[in-house]
């Protein structure tokens, strides 16, 4: 148990809840302001990682490149996807409550289209590749430079996104609508779009996520379920609806996640749902959220 | 009466596949019925199917060898009412999306620490199930069926049903009008465990073989959510068909298309929560609203 040890696992921490955070505030958008619980959000995190990996196995292309691409792709299908399906749900259920229960289901059902459609194309096998994997030394630990290359993005991500949250116009509508969609209906947000925006923002952080995880770990295409659950795990115990909350239940998350991964690998997942289950029961409003 | 009859007398008639089949249909009904008993009126809904049915199929690998058949699977309905009860005792703060999430957590929980289990304790993934002959099975399978389905209907028709939908409606109302909101809540919660719980020990005699993927698949979960919905959530009958539909047609999609069965399920999954024209929690007003206006144009 040296200092070099501990380093690591606070690397190892870092990284991984930079990577939850990301994930976390994709959910996020699209439950606390379009009220979709996203199931199938793992699976964009999937099709991020799997565009990443092909373009760069078959055509070659950089992986930092090629965000620029898959990023936008994600974003517009998701977009589409909210325009079609969760509109039509939105219209025909008479309460939230009921557009909750629909939209969730259906979400799984996507959840469903997405990976198989993934298994058929890609195979079921473990797939990954190389890319930026030398190491750095540093304060006697080394680090693997991809991973410190997704810390680093992850965290230009978080704050360029909050930035973008507390001072653009439409990051300012977005706060509006998640506080109270009918309110700032009447003050002239465009509710319309602003839903469809945050769906596909969402998604396209689930890409940005899935772009990193793909460089660090190996890709299945049924990996994305453990995902959607870390991150409605880090989503409630920052808060239903806040979106800061999310970034902070997602960088605690990956921090005990990898401290539990440590000591036994195979806890990991149980102590994440314990920490759950105790949130739930004990203070559902979440560690930020007020109490009601 | 005469249904039950025919269901009575059907294996002397049937090839094997035949009652195998019918024992699917069967347990798709049951957990089907049990699943809207509690979530279709009061609105909760629950995702935790699948832990109740994967801890009677988890029942059944463990004392499969030790006690008669019907015991076992009475003591897996029992296992998976007290887990129920547990659940329905700490979730009683929890509210809509809460109680969903919840549900659904706990299933997943309960499927990594039995695989952590399996692979710490006993070293190995998957275990072995005694097997039984699929027509004990189909016969224990019809008495779970008949004492589901004449439950769900005594039930409806009982002070306890009015009490159900009450809660729906209004929680808080249902509770100042002297409804017992928590003990009938985490009462029926737990029977209709109970079913899902031995209709998962009787499932596990015809695998063999069981593994916590297997055992708690969350399709387990989602599939009488479907199937209730396809069906109609507040109509017994309607439940029926909507589970014999759906499992016919899995049944045909698995035989005939593999690859593509779980594709062509989360279609239908998304074209029924779309096209049909009531939803999980509307569909209850909307079936009361049209008995009121053909009662209005009858008088």
């Amino acid at each position: 148990m040296s200092f070099a040890f501990y380093c690591d696992i606070a690397f190892g921490g870092l990284v991984l809840g930079g990577l939850y955070a990301l994930i976390a505030v994709g959910l996020s958008l699209q439950y606390g302001v379009a009220r979709v619980l996203n199931v199938s959000h793992g699976e964009f995190i999937m099709l991020g990682a799997f565009a990443t990996y092909s373009l760069y196995t078959f055509l070659g292309i950089n992986p930092l490149l090629s965000l620029v691409i898959t990023g936008p792709a994600i974003y517009f299908i998701a977009f589409l996807i909210h325009r079609t399906m969760f509109n039509r749900i939105r219209k025909t259920s008479p309460t939230i409550a009921a557009f909750e229960g629909n939209s969730l289901l259906a979400s799984f059902g996507l959840l469903f289209i997405i990976q198989n459609i993934a298994l058929l194309g890609w195979g079921p096998d473990i797939k990954g590749f190389h890319y930026l994997s030398g190491s750095l030394k540093l304060f006697g630990t080394t680090y693997a430079i991809n991973r410190i290359v997704a810390l680093a993005l992850a965290l230009i991500a978080g704050i360029a996104f909050y930035l973008f949250l507390l001072y653009t116009h439409l990051g300012k509508a977005i706060r509006a609508a998640a506080q109270d969609r009918d309110t700032a209906q009447l003050m002239g947000v465009n509710i319309h779009k602003v839903l469809g925006f945050c769906f596909g923002l969402g998604a396209f952080m689930a890409a940005l996520a899935g772009f990193l995880i793909s460089m660090i770990f190996e890709i299945t295409p049924t990996m994305g379920l453990p995902y959607t659950i870390i991150a409605i795990i880090a989503v409630v115990l920052g808060g239903l609806g806040n979106i800061l909350g999310s970034l902070i239940g997602g960088l605690i998350l990956g921090i005990v996640g990898n401290v539990v991964m440590c000591f036994n690998p195979a806890l990991s997942m149980v102590a994440y749902y314990i920490i759950f289950l105790l949130l739930i029961l004990l203070r559902p409003a979440g560690i930020l959220g007020k109490k009601t | 009466m005469a249904a039950v009859l025919v269901a009575v007398l059907l294996p002397l008639f049937m090839d094997p596949f035949t009652t195998i089949s019918a024992t699917n249909i069967f347990i798709y009904i049951v957990i089907t019925l049990s699943w809207a008993l509690f979530s279709g009126p009061t609105q909760y809904i629950s995702i935790a199917t699948a832990a109740f049915f994967g801890i009677g199929i988890y029942t059944s690998a463990l004392a499969g060898e030790l006690m008669p058949f019907p015991l076992v699977v009475c003591l897996g309905g029992f296992a998976s009412f007290i887990l129920a009860l547990l659940v329905g005792l700490s979730t009683l703060r929890l509210k809509g999306m809460y109680f969903t999430i919840f549900t659904f957590g706990l299933s997943e929980l309960i499927r990594h620490f039995v695989l952590w289990w399996e692979v710490v304790m006993t070293g190995t993934v998957g275990r072995w199930v005694v097997s039984i002959d699929p027509v004990p099975v189909y016969y224990t399978m019809l008495v779970i069926l008949v004492v589901t389905i004449s439950f769900c209907f005594f039930i409806g028709r009982s002070r306890y049903g009015l009490a159900l939908r009450s809660i729906g409606q209004s929680e808080e109302a249902a509770d100042h009008m002297g409804v017992n909101i928590t003990a009938i809540k985490i009462n029926v919660f737990a029977i209709t465990a109970f079913f899902a719980g031995a209709t998962g020990s009787t499932m596990a005699t015809r695998w063999t073989y069981i593994d916590p993927s297997i055992a708690f698949n969350p399709l387990f979960s989602f599939m009488p959510v479907l199937m209730a919905i396809f069906g109609g959530i507040g109509s017994i009958t309607g439940q029926i068909i909507g589970a014999t539909v759906l499992t016919l047609l899995a049944d045909f999609l698995l035989t005939e298309f593999p690859y593509y069965y779980m594709l062509i399920y989360g279609i239908i999954l998304v074209v029924v929560i779309l096209f049909l024209p009531s939803d999980v929690v509307g569909l209850w007003d909307s079936i009361k609203k049209r008995r009121q206006k053909e009662l209005h144009e009858n008088t």
